[in-house]
Formats: structure tokens, sequence, C-alpha cells
């Protein structure tokens, strides 16, 4: 008994499937389509003569009438990280293959460079949880400096600076989230003067 | 008998369960987080429940949130899937608390297969050969214990597991500071600074039984190979493991029986070992809950394993007697996930899904075209399953079968299956945990000279 007056979306079982394809081959039509209120599949002979199917789910979500969201306080934000234990892997083995750089930072007014986000992930300043930070405003950092880590489905991906100079701003606070390209940290260019 | 079922996970595994649950004609009910409302898992469940955003501590780790989602929507038991909360005590409890049945072993066993020391022990107890090892109680005294286990060795987290919590040491000056580090990362990520020595032996092959238990009975269900490893990660599985002779198999799933039946394990569970490449086998630990690579034991035992662990669940006796459990032919799994060449992370939204269908072929997938790939979950797409009377009949499916995937929007690691299915030290079989990274390696080579 489905709770939805319809009943879910049962698909077709995959015995279901190869009985179609059993008919098909026997045809010898090579394409095959079926649409109900709930789903449609198509079914299309390869070159090789195996075939290949998509599968849409076109019925939505049924919510239940009542959300349970507010029960149970989520727990304190932290690092999630810590959570599922992805932090404590041998670093050699955990983290990402290193990303593209972020190529040269671009320059902002004032000399200002930006390091943006490689990736969309929860930023950390930390390789893990209560560690310090791999750099905090007035850090010096060179190009290949890790400045970050940005965890994206359960990988921790490095951040480097991608540029040289001093840390003049961190835009994020440890743990948020940050979207593909949004500025995690601002470096202020080493003055020539300074040299 | 239960009769609604709160899925809590998402993804293929929860596709996976919410299907055997419709074919019993049991309810569903499926937990999500505000980044899987309009999921296909979310379309295929009966009903969907809001526990809460996107990041997994808000939501599919939040046990007061899952226990009240499967409480308010009338649920009478919890399916946990893999990952998330599937092997944490707390949500076993909380269930029993709550007079929900939680489709898992019972708490007590959770805590015991969760601890890698006491399983370790355990195993050792019931007669099952460990790798030479032991706790580490001062980082100052390891290194006499490594020196009598032999270097190299492996610093591990009595709270880790699956690949978590691993360190390699190859020799003496680097061990005190590696197993003070060691300690420290394991009390931060696992609240549980306990870590211990185990002889790092290499090349290894990483071979698992599947169980079933009742709590009183426990049978083996064949055997995996999960030895095409990356960073620890499994990316292609097997049943049954090949190359292993009649006496090594049978050995190991008594070996495997002995630890369940010690625990008076009840629910699914595997028994993962390491096989030496003198054909040593090791235990390492066991997992206590559905895995990944559950559908290869499927496709070579005809078996619903879903279905017998929900059946275990209701409390029944097993169905089966280990004499009912045939493996006939062979089949391989290959993990499909959004990750590009050199396995960075790709999230995005899915534009078009095709997989490969007919005899010997099967697909698990909760995506479709459309789909949001979100970046706070683990990578895996799809499961693509291929099988055949025999090891060469699967692997001649596979790369016809993989050809036929097409999956666009975000970059995949299909390429790198379709080079594996390919490659003839693959095909040769029984490849140990390092083959994967020598073949990245090599294709990284290869591309160079090509390109250069």
């Amino acid at each position: 008994m489905s709770p939805a007056d319809d009943g879910p979306p049962a698909l077709l079982s995959s015995e279901d499937v190869k009985d179609i394809l059993r008919l098909l081959d026997g045809l010898g039509f090579g394409e095959f389509t079926l649409e109900t209120g709930r789903f449609t599949i198509r079914l299309t002979r390869a070159a090789d003569g195996g075939w290949a199917q998509q599968t849409q789910v076109v019925t939505g979500p049924v919510a239940a009438a009542e959300a349970a969201a507010a029960a149970g306080a989520p727990p304190a934000a932290g690092p999630a990280g810590a959570a599922d234990g992805t932090w404590i892997e041998d670093k050699g083995h955990a983290l990402a293959a290193a990303l593209p750089g972020p190529g040269p930072a671009a320059a902002a007014d004032g000399g200002w460079r930006e390091i943006r986000a490689p990736l969309p992930g929860t930023f950390y300043r930390a390789p893990q949880p209560g560690a310090p930070p791999y750099v905090e405003v007035g850090s010096l950092v060179g190009t290949g400096t890790v400045v970050a880590l940005i965890e994206t489905m359960k990988l921790m991906n490095p951040v480097y600076a991608g540029t040289a100079g001093m840390v003049s701003e961190i835009c994020l606070a440890d743990g948020q989230f940050a979207d593909s390209g949004v500025v995690l940290m601002r470096v202020a260019a080493p003055s020539p003067a300074a040299g | 008998m239960l009769h609604r079922i709160l899925i809590a996970n998402r993804g293929e595994i929860a596709a996976r369960v919410i299907r055997t649950c419709h074919r019993l004609g049991i309810e569903t009910i499926l937990a999500v987080s505000d980044a899987d409302l309009d999921s296909q898992p979310a379309r295929l469940a009966g009903r969907t429940v809001r526990i809460g955003p996107p990041p997994p501590a808000e939501s599919y780790l939040n046990v007061a949130a899952v226990v009240a989602a499967a409480t308010r929507a009338g649920a009478d038991a919890i399916h946990p899937g893999y990952g998330f909360l599937s092997e944490n005590p707390r949500l076993a409890s909380a269930c029993a608390a709550a007079g929900l049945v939680f489709i898992g072993p019972a708490a007590e066993q959770l805590a015991l297969a969760g601890d890698k020391l006491a399983a370790r022990a355990l195993a050792a107890g019931a007669g099952l050969p460990v790798l030479p090892g032991g706790q580490v109680h001062d980082p100052a005294a390891a290194e006499a214990l490594a020196a009598g286990i032999g270097w190299p060795v492996l610093v591990k987290a009595a709270g880790g597991g699956g690949g978590r919590g691993l360190r390699p040491v190859h020799s003496p000056g680097e061990l005190a500071a590696a197993a003070g580090q060691a300690a420290a990362e394991a009390q931060a990520a696992f609240g549980d600074p306990r870590i211990y020595l185990e002889r790092f032996v290499r090349p290894a092959r990483h071979v698992e039984v599947q169980l079933l238990g009742d709590g009183d009975r426990v049978i083996a269900i064949g055997d995996r190979d999960c030895s095409v490893q990356r960073r620890y990660q499994k990316v292609i599985e097997e049943a049954p493991a090949p190359s292993l002779d009649p006496e090594q198999r049978a050995a190991l799933h008594r070996a495997a029986v002995a630890f369940g039946t010690r625990l008076a394990y009840r629910g699914l569970g595997t028994t993962e070992f390491l096989v030496g490449p003198d054909g040593g086998c090791y235990f390492l630990e066991m997992n206590a809950r559905i895995q990944v690579e559950h559908p290869v034991t499927e496709a070579v035992t005809g078996l619903d394993l879903v279905a017998e662990q929900i059946a275990v669940a209701e409390g029944r006796p097993l169905r089966l007697g280990q004499a009912d459990v045939t493996v006939t032919g062979h089949a391989i799994e290959c993990r499909i996930n959004a990750e590009d060449g050199q396995g960075r992370p790709s999230p995005g939204t899915v534009t078009r899904a095709v997989f490969p269908a007919g005899p010997g072929i099967r697909t698990d997938t909760g995506i479709q075209a459309g789909s949001a790939v979100p970046p706070w979950y683990d990578s895996l797409l799809a499961k693509l399953v291929v099988s055949g009377p025999d090891r060469a009949a699967a692997l001649g499916r596979l790369g016809p079968a993989l050809d036929r995937c097409e999956i666009g929007g975000l970059a995949t690691n299909l390429p790198l299956h379709r080079a594996l299915a390919a490659d003839p030290e693959f095909a040769a079989g029984a490849v140990d945990t390092g083959f994967l990274e020598r073949f990245a390696a090599r294709a990284a080579a290869g591309a160079g000279a090509a390109h250069g």
C-alpha cells in the first residue's frame, strides 16, 4: 500500500527491461520509448548491438505532511569533516590531486590580489580541527603556499595562494560554504619599495 | 513485519533500498537535506521528510533530526544505508529508545566493530589470523614494538577504519613523531586518541567476505575482491575474488563466520581481510552495514541482500542455510564517480544520463538528467555491474557496457574505467592494492609522451 493516491512512481524493474529488450531484439526495432505519467524510459540500440537506456522519473517528490527539521537542534556548527573523519587521513592520500593554481591572481585596485575558491565546498583554515590555521592576516605567502582547504565531495582540496604577498583579509569564517570563484582571501602585493 | 521504513541516506543506495521496499510492499519515507529535496530518490520514495540544511553534520549525521523525522512520519524502522549514521551506535540506541527498528546490528555490536582495536582482539580470540602489531600506549615506546613487528609499519587509529586514520611509517626515526601526531589527529577526528601499529604488508590484496546473521546463526555469502583502490577508496570490485585457491577461500569464509558467530552478529556485515604476497590472510576490520559493492554478490548469488537484511531486522531467523548459498559466474562493479582524470571532484548538474541495459548488466544510480550533484556529499554517481558465466565473460561485457554510458554536465571517471577494462594486468586478475596508482602513473606518463 502506498501512502500517495497514485503510489510511488514504480519504475520498470530490470527484469521488465530485459523482457522488453528480448521482444525488441526479436522484432528488429532499434528504439523504444515508453512514457507514463510517472516516468519515461527510452531504450536505444547501440552500434555494437547492445542497448542503452535513459530513465527519467517525471513525478515530483511528495513531501510528508510535516517537516521534522525543527526537531533536534543541529549540532554546533563545527568542521563537518570532523564528523565523518575525512580530516585524519594521511595527507598524501587524503588530499585530492593538486588543483591547478587559480592562475596569476587578478590584481584589484591598489595592488590587492584575490585568492578565490577553486571549487565549491566548505572552507577550512587549518589542516585539521584544533590545528593552527595555515595563515593569518599579516602572513607572508608565496605562489605555492597552501592557505586553506576546500572540502568538496568529502575530499580536502588545498587552496594555493597563486600570488606572493601579505595576507590582508580573510573573507570567510572557518567552516563556511564557499561557492566556486568566491573570494576567500585578499593579498597585498609586496611593495616594490619594500624589497 | 515492517510496514513503513524511513531511509536515512541519499544517492544510489537510497534508490536501491527504495526499490526493494516497494517490491516487498513496504512504504518508504526518504529523509532529505535541503540539497536533495528534488533528487531522483526523492521522486522515487513514497514520501520525503526534510531533515536539515545541506552540510551532513546538520542533516544526514544529525541523529535527533533523523529519529524525529521517522517518528513524525509514522515509520516503524530506519534503514541507514552506508556511510553517514549507518555504523553509529547512537542512532541504533536512539531508535531503540524511540521504539523504532534499526535495520542493522545492535548498538553494542556497532560499537565493537567500530573500535578497531577491540575488533582485532575479538578476531584474535576467535582464532583469526591478525597482522603482527598492537596498541601504542606511549609514542616513545612505539619503536620497540615496531622493531618486533618489522618495518615498515602502519599507524592506525582505533576509531578509524575504511582507510581513515592510516599512516605508513618506513623508518624508526619517523615513528615517535608520527605516532604522536596520529594520536592527536585521532583525538580530534574520532574523539579517541588510541592508536596501534600493524605490519605494513605490500603488495597486498583486499578480499572481504559477506556475512548475514540473525543473532544466532551466521552464514557467509561469498567473497569479493576490492583491490582496485585509489587513496584507499575502492574503484572496482568483483565477486568472487579471483585466483584464490579453494582451501584459501574456504579458510577465509570459515574465519569470517567464526568472527560473526563470536559477535552473535545480527544483520548484514562484511569482514575485510588482507591477503599477502605469500598467500597469508589476515583480519583487518568488520564493516557492520551494507557495503557499496553488495551488488556483485547479488549478481553471483541471485539474492536480494537488502531484503534479507530487512528480514533479520524484523526478527526472523535466517531464511537461508550455508548450503543454500551458491555462487554462480562472476560479476564486476565499476564505481562511476563525479571526478576528473586526476581524481579531483566535479560537482554540478547532470545534463544527460545514459546507461547500458541488457543481459548481465545492472546499473544502480540516484541520478537522471537534471539532477544536481552537490558538493557536500561523496562523488558516487552510479555503479555499473556486469556479470557472466565466468570472469572472462563478465570482462567481455564490461568494455562495451562502459562505452554505452554517457553522463553529461560534469566530469566523470568513465575514461579511467574504460582504460582499466582494456588493461591486460587487470584482465589477468588478482591485482594488488598498489595496482591503480601504478596504472594511473603509467597512463599519465603515456599521455605525457603522446603530447611530447
